[in-house]
């Protein structure tokens, strides 16, 4: 077999396409990270350049040292922790009991779970609003958590079936005649078999949650319960033109993500794909 | 014989009297395990999002404040005071030109990167990987905050940005009523386009190698054997994302509502999403609202089914 070499030309046209694209798409996190450590008026005037004089770190340690960042931290951490253990939890039962336990109805409930991939938050939202408010959860981490949970109980479950129906059912067989109960090949089989999967699930489930606006803006009233991404909106509210002073916070929330995406990356792909293409 | 047979007898009636038992006992027992497995989840399904979508259902056909009892039925009085306000109609409008651009401008880049990036030699793969696809992992606020500068009408990159190249430029606001539903667009497309791009870089992947180098062999262009071989391949990725991008076009709403504030200048960037907020939320009135949501998924449902009931349907085995 010959191996295909590529002409030089069609390389260089690719890079030079590619390389446009990346600085198209890097240029505005970049001016955010560049403008955060001047002061705004010389961001403005140059919006790419490194500060002429001093580092201005103080936009910084004012955030940093500010007690509402860290509380919004805590608040996105429980909320999206939460989430994530009950969201996935839940999937995988489900996921297992669609896959490997027979029962009558099961393609029922399946198509019923399915129904929900068509509905994101947003479009149910005014109903979630006053069902969170008879449960009188306003102003409580659950009135966030459990909206949550559900509306990604369909993704997780639909990735997670893709996976275990790839895990042979002589297995399951194979360990019942040992002695294995049920359980026992859910939690120390199926559940260690399916680690890259599970982990690519709580990968997604950690990025939807922990970036939701919407709902808690509308069930956390209390600021001391506000998420980062309510926290940046009110950041933004009271400091709009101080433009330094927002990408600062901007550069906090963009920082971790990065790091995340790094760590994640093969996961990300594999929930994407493996949830999309069902396997 | 005779006394043989009928201990035999009640011996077999004994035996599958017990086998009856068991059979009875394990499958009280499967539906109770079943019942362990599935019940918490669907609990937390059906309370959350099936109940919510339900009673938004009846909340429809009321003229509702929220608290108190529903009693003013209006039969379908919010429908028609909804499709006679023209504000909703251009809303429909401009969810259906986001739409269009999403499927004619933001898909075929998405598949084009992705075709250049994962085919034949490419030193360096995952980096442009890594940094077309970012934006993707940043939350919907950070990229409405960051991209509320970039497009400032005075100092926002892009202007600053054209000027460096051509002096004579005038600032645009690109927010203004004339552009903004284009600039809210190419914000979706920066930070939702990696998305597309690595479901279609899974699929070239599997797209089989010998297959290309057959018709390159029989004499097909470069260009040919995307035409006719790995594109066609690439169906079920390609029929999904179109799907996809649909259902993302008309759910899309935190990156509209912060960068138009609220639909912008005379409700020129309003789509469905934000006019559900303005119009049901933030003037509190619920059966109105509701009939919005209504409308919202009662759209995606039936082009949901539709689309994986005559164009899908080929792509599950199931």
């Amino acid at each position: 077999m010959n191996v295909k070499i590529p002409r030089g030309g069609t390389l260089a046209i690719k890079y030079f396409i590619l390389i446009t694209l990346c600085i198209m798409v890097m240029s505005p996190i970049a001016t955010a990270l560049l403008g955060s450590v001047r002061v705004t008026g010389d961001f403005l005037l140059r919006p790419f350049g490194l500060p002429e004089g001093e580092w201005q770190w103080q936009h910084y340690t004012e955030i940093l040292l500010s007690h509402t960042f860290w509380r919004s931290m805590l608040n996105s951490l429980i909320i999206t922790v939460s989430t994530v253990v009950l969201n996935v939890s839940l999937a995988c039962m489900l996921a297992f009991s669609f896959t490997k336990l027979s029962f009558r109805g099961r393609k029922t409930v399946f198509n019923i779970l399915s129904i929900g991939l068509m509905f994101p938050i947003t479009v149910a939202i005014l109903p979630i609003f006053t069902q969170i408010k008879q449960l009188d959860w306003i102003d409580s981490y659950w009135g966030v958590i459990f909206p949550l949970v559900a509306f990604g109980l369909p993704q997780s479950t639909i990735i997670l079936r893709s996976f275990f129906i790839a895990v042979p059912n002589e297995l399951a067989d194979a360990s019942y005649v040992d002695g294995c109960t049920t359980f026992g090949f859910f939690r120390y089989i199926l559940i260690p078999m399916a680690r890259p999967a599970i982990t690519a699930v709580v990968v997604i489930q950690i990025i939807i949650s922990w970036n939701e606006y919407f709902l808690p803006l509308l069930i956390l009233n209390d600021d001391d319960l506000w998420t980062l991404p309510l926290g940046i909106m009110q950041f933004q509210a009271q400091f709009g033109t101080d433009w330094s002073r927002v990408m600062a916070y901007v550069t906090l929330l963009i920082i971790p993500a990065v790091v995340f995406y790094v760590l994640t990356e093969k996961y990300i792909v594999t929930g994407l794909i493996g949830g999309e293409l069902k396997g | 014989m005779s006394l043989v047979n009928a201990k035999n007898l009640s011996e077999v009636k004994l035996d599958e009297a017990q086998t009856r038992r068991d059979r009875r006992n394990t499958s009280l027992q499967k539906w109770l395990t079943v019942a362990v497995f599935v019940i918490p989840g669907m609990v937390v399904f059906v309370v959350f999002v099936l109940n919510p979508i339900a009673q938004s259902v009846v909340y429809s056909f009321y003229d509702w404040n929220g608290l108190g009892p529903l009693t003013d039925h209006v039969e379908f009085g919010n429908y028609e005071r909804l499709f006679a306000h023209d504000i909703f109609t251009k809303s429909i409008q401009h969810t259906l030109i986001i739409m269009a651009m999403s499927l004619f401008i933001q898909l075929p880049i998405a598949l084009g990167v992705a075709l250049t990036v994962s085919r034949g030699v490419l030193p360096g793969r995952r980096v442009f990987r890594a940094l077309l696809f970012i934006p993707y992992v940043f939350s919907e606020i950070i990229t409405a905050i960051i991209w509320l500068y970039v497009l400032h009408p005075r100092d926002g990159l892009v202007n600053v940005a054209i000027k460096a190249v051509d002096p004579s430029f005038q600032n645009q606001a690109w927010l203004g009523p004339d552009l903004v539903l284009y600039s809210v667009f190419a914000v979706l497309v920066w930070k939702y386009f990696g998305f597309y791009m690595i479901l279609y870089m899974a699929s070239v992947q599997g797209v089989p190698k010998d297959l290309e180098e057959a018709a390159r062999m029989d004499g097909a262009t470069e260009l040919g054997v995307l035409r006719y071989v790995t594109i066609p391949l690439m169906g079920p990725t390609i029929r999904l994302t179109i799907y996809l991008a649909i259902v993302g076009s008309i759910q899309q709403f935190a990156i509209i509502w912060i960068l138009t504030t609220g639909g912008g200048i005379n409700n020129s960037a309003q789509v469905i999403s934000t006019y559900l907020y303005k119009y049901g939320l933030q003037r509190f009135k619920p059966g109105y609202g509701s009939a919005i949501a209504v409308v919202l998924f009662g759209m995606t449902f039936i082009f949901s089914i539709l689309y994986q009931q005559f164009i899908m349907k080929r792509d599950y085995e199931d």
